[in-house]
């Protein structure tokens, strides 16, 4: 980093027996950033998290917090904050003594231990559960609680692998807001790790998407939808279809009732009503299955129906010349 | 009909579960009581008060109090060691762990002999040394040592393996030393897997007999554990006194059992 601040990992390589998880990795994240790291299970992201957080060492490579070399140095030291899948909740001690665990580590006075305990439970909306055991909470409280935990020893940096890998869909899609709203009160170099592409896009600022031990790219979410850097990527944060020799998202296939020249043709095999949007799928000529989406409105005014031959042109298509 | 069935096939169960308890352990347990208190409370009284059977006492209990919370801390390790580290001969170390199962306690006996014994491999140096193992206490010691030594590893190693190492790991980013984790997070989190086995430990140790006799050479009011005294008395035809330490040893193991009940209650309110 630049202005010494964030986190920066370089050249990191991590084996166990004989599988490489991570083949030479180098990011760096902004300070104060709000971070996903994306991929597939098996790409690396846990490994890359935990070799930030000291709890893997790598074989080779160096990682820096605030501009500080850490590689050899233990979690103890590091100044981290970890959320872990599974919550890691102390099952003995109340909510109160989990989130305060750190604080009295450093054997910070009583009174400064129970002010910062109960700050943090206002923070997380866990005020009226201060007595409660863990076994007592619901998976999203749990975490919550875990969060607590993590930010009362205020961490250099934030790191959570996969936090909502745990729960339900809807209690998901609350933490993901309500994440990210911390973050902007916090404020805290933040890096969670995903293998849900649209919780990555929801949350994160930035996304490192990762593939098989290495990064294959790093961008805003945006900027990964728009500008994939190849194959993987696009096909990874959002889907794709097959036309001709070139891969293009299903709302960028324009449908048309007559050839022009440029066209394809295919056939209708099912309209599906997905509320405001309308997912047609079809079969080319050459068998090849794809899927357009469209509004509602356009579906209606053509009359859209399975069976129908219809020809469909390509709006943004895109071809990696170094995938297969 | 249905429901008949099901209740006499409950209540089978039942009848063989308790009638199994009852003719084996109760009733044979139950007899020693009524045999003890037969002539009155006089005649066992005087055995467990004589000087061989304060004696036996003691011993007992200072043998049980060396052993057990050697095998306690060693057993905590062992554990860990077991289910946190991977090392070349793990499968081994788990093995010779269960060895003082496998082997009848006389033959460990005779083992310590063979080592400790005058003969043995370090017996006369030792004894050059001034300190006597066999026929006195520090053998009756290793011989309780030995055979109680399973029970905390067996009964923690599983727990420890249940409940991972991610809270340790937290602990860990939160700042804790490696000591301070086993404290605060580890030992709290394994607690009743030990005491359990520090229960299973002294009961064995307390009713210790094979190896025991074989190390101690049996000198009443030097060498005598309780499970020794009962079967001395016991062949010098008195019945009373046998039957009377009987009593007190199984009452011992009965403090243990209920003091851990109590715990466990206390714990489950909390």
């Amino acid at each position: 980093m630049s202005d010494g601040n964030g986190i920066a990992v370089e050249g990191v390589e991590k084996r166990f027996g004989t599988f490489e998880a991570l083949k030479g990795v180098s990011l760096t994240v902004p300070n104060g950033s709000l971070t996903a790291l994306l991929g597939p299970s098996g790409s690396g992201k846990s490994t890359l998290l935990r070799v930030i957080a000291g709890l893997e060492q790598p074989d080779a490579g160096r990682v820096l917090i605030a501009g500080q070399e850490v590689t050899g140095v233990t979690p103890q030291k590091r100044g981290v904050g970890f959320v872990f899948q599974h919550y890691a909740a102390f099952k003995h001690m109340t909510v109160e003594r989990n989130v305060g665990f750190g604080l009295r580590i450093r054997k910070r006075p009583k009174a400064e231990v129970a002010a910062k305990v109960e700050e943090l439970l206002g923070l997380v909306h866990l005020k009226g559960f201060a007595h409660r055991y863990p076994s007592e909470l619901s998976g999203g409280q749990r975490q919550r609680m875990a969060l607590a935990r993590a930010l009362a020893v205020e961490p250099e940096v934030l790191l959570l692998d996969e936090p909502f890998g745990a729960l339900d869909a809807t209690v998901r899609k609350e933490l993901r807001t309500w994440l990210r709203r911390l973050h902007e009160d916090v404020n805290v170099t933040t890096i969670f790790v995903t293998h849900d592409q649209e919780e990555a896009m929801d949350v994160a600022e930035q996304i490192v998407v990762m593939n098989d031990g290495r990064i294959e790219q790093v961008g805003s979410p945006r900027d990964l939808y728009e500008q994939p850097a190849n194959e993987f990527v696009m096909g990874f944060v959002g889907e794709v279809n097959q036309l001709g020799d070139g891969l293009v998202r299903p709302h960028d296939i324009e449908i048309l009732l007559e050839p022009d020249g440029t066209t394809q043709e295919g056939q209708i095999e099912r309209v599906a009503h997905l509320g405001f949007e309308v997912r047609v799928e079809l079969v080319l000529d050459d068998g090849r299955r794809l899927a357009v989406q469209t509004t509602r409105q356009d579906a209606e005014e053509r009359e859209l129906e399975s069976g129908q031959i219809v020809y469909l042109r390509p709006d943004r298509e895109r071809r990696f010349a170094d995938t297969a | 009909m249905r429901g008949d069935e099901s209740r006499l096939q409950r209540y089978g169960l039942r009848f063989v579960a308790l009638g199994y308890l009852a003719a084996l352990l109760v009733v044979p347990v139950t007899i020693i009581f009524f045999r003890t208190f037969e002539e009155g409370l006089g005649p066992p009284l005087e055995a467990i008060t004589s000087a061989d059977g304060q004696h036996a006492f003691w011993l007992t209990l200072i043998c049980v109090g060396i052993a057990v919370p050697l095998n306690t801390i060693f057993g905590v390790l062992a554990a860990l060691v077991l289910v946190r580290q991977r090392f070349r001969g793990k499968a081994v170390l788990n093995t010779i762990v269960d060895l003082p199962f496998a082997i009848s306690p006389v033959v460990i006996g005779l083992a310590l002999l063979l080592v400790y014994g005058r003969n043995g491999w370090v017996g006369q140096d030792l004894l050059d040394a001034g300190i006597q193992v066999i026929f006195s206490t520090p053998g009756m010691v290793l011989a309780t040592v030995f055979v109680s030594l399973p029970f905390v590893v067996r009964e923690t190693m599983p727990v420890l393996q249940e409940i991972g190492n991610e809270q340790e790991q937290a602990a860990s980013t939160l700042g804790a030393s490696a000591w301070q984790t086993f404290w605060r997070v580890t030992l709290p989190a394994i607690r009743w897997g030990v005491a359990y086995g520090v229960v299973l430990a002294t009961a064995r140790a307390l009713g210790e007999y094979g190896a025991v006799s074989v190390v101690a050479g049996r000198i009443s009011g030097q060498t005598e554990t309780l499970p020794l005294f009962v079967e001395n008395e016991f062949t010098n035809f008195n019945l009373a006194g046998a039957y009377a330490a009987a009593i007190v040893l199984a009452l011992l193991a009965l403090v243990v059992l209920f003091g851990m009940n109590l715990l466990k209650r206390r714990e489950a309110r909390t």
